[in-house]
């Protein structure tokens, strides 16, 4: 998979400038950067929910962008996503989200579909809530349900945005393990946007470091974590005085006064 | 003065703009009307929906219309000494114009507002986003069974319109303005051919296919959060009335 010079702006701010990425077959790369930078605008032009206003993104060698409408599904039909906030389908039970991607894509019967989804809920410790409507559900619960949902056709590449945020450290671990587990039977390659650097090193080939527009530092686990580059640094420590603005100043000081005085 | 051009301009703008996203969208409807997978029992859910929402607004005022319009033209008619006509009056008022236009209104309104809705909090809450992920087209997924289902539902519930707008003329006309049941109900179908049925649901069908398209079109293209689907559902509402409106007087012009 590859993004070839991305460039992406919602009216004059402009979000992607010239991404380079390339993924390769099996790899799982972890992408971090501050809130807002687009990082799930990335994730968004990888799977084709949006188009890029220039440059180019290949899957398996094929442009998403030159090829059919139907071959553009059948490329999406490699993926699974996650969605930060899980985005699961309010008008059906949980059940049925999860068995949404089975029913449409595979010939699976029923019992086959069903036995794949309590397996799938049972991978993220949500055993027996197939008849839960989503509304019934805690902000992490959705997470982990729109996980399953995206686990369930056992796709080729995986894309996860933030998938462990707001989650307890023990279900964190648990979707690590899945992820873990996943990765090492099915050899997906893998995105995953995370701001929890424990998870980050947990399950990353590669770090990648996303500000102004661009990937700024694309290393190893262990070359992030002890990288002297300050805008890494910065991210490692979580400390803001070392942290680039992520706008400009009087913008930021506007935003200020906003919140100040509501 | 230059702020009115401009607010002509760029309303006039707009329009041309939702008018041509509307084409759009009916180019990819129809393609995903005639390619699989097929739908039949989704666009069954929403003919249960859409038709059982709508049809007890759709009689009361069905009702009221055909009364009503028994006592409006019973003042005129009398003038000149015409009362007789008007259970014809009534049933071609009813077959030709208000059961289809008053049905289309009012399944705008309880309907075509629903499917704005629907879409729109699905848009923004990224559900539209899910689909498409899914390998799913989103406007063949939501649009074509709402779209069928209307253009199916409409002219149903303006068959029940029809019929029940000419008995509110007639319990209003036997009852209070005190005409003979039986020369009444000769009246009614006296001059009534099967030409004005048809073309009163050609219009149904018509009315049902905008309402739905442009429902589905306000909801699909929401921007912003809950304020954005409000905005959607109102747009909803009165272009698909607009577009009602507009469209029965060029159908009536063609159906003629
Ligand atoms: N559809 C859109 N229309 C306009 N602006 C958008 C749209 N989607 C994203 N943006 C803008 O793009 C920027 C990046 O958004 P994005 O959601 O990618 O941030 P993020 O890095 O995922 O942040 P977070 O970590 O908080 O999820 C934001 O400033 C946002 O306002
Ligand atoms: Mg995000």
């Amino acid at each position: 998979m590859k993004l070839t010079k991305v460039t992406k702006s919602f009216g004059t701010k402009t979000v992607l400038s010239g991404l380079d990425l390339t993924v390769a077959k099996g790899e799982s790369l972890v992408l971090v950067g501050q809130s807002g930078i687009g990082k799930s605008v990335l994730l968004k032009h990888v799977i084709g929910l949006l188009k890029p206003d220039s440059g180019t993104v290949e899957i398996d060698g094929e442009d998403l962008w030159k090829v059919s409408a139907k071959d553009r599904d059948r490329l999406r039909r490699k993926f699974g996503m996650s969605f930060q906030e899980g985005a699961l389908f309010d008008s059906m039970s949980v059940g049925e989200n999860i068995a949404f991607p089975l029913t449409r894509h595979t010939k699976k019967t029923k019992k086959e579909i069903a036995d794949r989804v309590a397996e799938c809920l049972d991978l993220v410790r949500l055993p027996g809530i197939e008849e839960k409507r989503p509304s019934e559900l805690s902000g992490g619960m959705r997470r982990r349900v729109g996980f399953a949902r995206a686990i369930a056709l056992q796709p080729e590449i995986l894309i996860f945005d933030e998938p462990t945020t707001g989650l307890d450290p023990i279900t964190t671990d648990v979707v690590v393990k899945v992820i873990e587990e996943m990765r090492a039977r099915l050899k997906p390659s893998a995105i995953t946007i995370t701001h929890d650097l424990k998870v980050a090193f947990g399950i990353a080939d590669r770090v990648g470091l996303l500000s102004g527009g661009k990937i700024l530092v694309d290393m190893t686990p262990k070359e992030f974590e002890e990288s002297k580059d300050p805008r890494v640094a910065a991210f490692v420590t979580g400390d803001s005085e070392l942290a680039p603005p992520e706008v400009e100043p009087e913008r930021r000081k506007a935003a200020t006064a906003a919140e100040a005085h509501p | 003065m230059n702020a009115v051009l401009e607010f002509f301009g760029r309303g006039s703008l707009r329009v041309i703009e939702g008018v041509g996203r509307f084409f759009v969208l009916l180019g990819m409807t129809m393609r995903g009307v005639v390619s699989p997978p097929f739908s039949p029992v989704a666009t069954a859910r929403q003919v249960v929906r859409v038709g059982v929402d709508s049809v007890p607004v759709v009689l009361l005022t069905a009702f009221f219309t055909g009364g009503v319009l028994a006592l409006q033209t019973f003042k005129g008619f009398q003038r000149f000494h015409a009362e007789g006509y008007i259970g014809s009056v009534v049933a071609l008022s009813m077959l030709r114009e208000l059961g289809p236009v008053l049905t289309g209104l009012m399944v705008t309104g309880r309907a075509g507002s629903a499917m704005a809705a629907e879409l729109g909090s699905m848009r923004v809450t990224e559900q539209i986003d899910a689909l498409v992920s899914l390998a799913t087209d989103p406007v063949q997924y939501l649009f074509v069974p709402r779209v069928l289902a209307s253009i199916l539902v409409v002219p149903m519930l303006v068959v029940l319109a029809d019929a029940v707008g000419i008995m509110g003329g007639y319990l209003v006309a036997v009852g209070y303005l005190g005409a003979n049941p039986v020369v009444y109900m000769n009246n009614t179908f006296q001059f009534l051919s099967m030409e004005d049925m048809t073309s009163g649901l050609i219009k149904a069908a018509a009315f049902g296919f905008l309402l739905s398209l442009v429902g589905c079109q306000c909801g699909y293209d929401t921007q912003g959060g809950a304020e954005g689907v409000g905005l959607s559902t109102t747009k909803a509402v009165v272009m698909g009335s607009l577009a009602i409106l507009i469209a029965d007087f060029f159908l009536t012009k063609v159906l003629f």
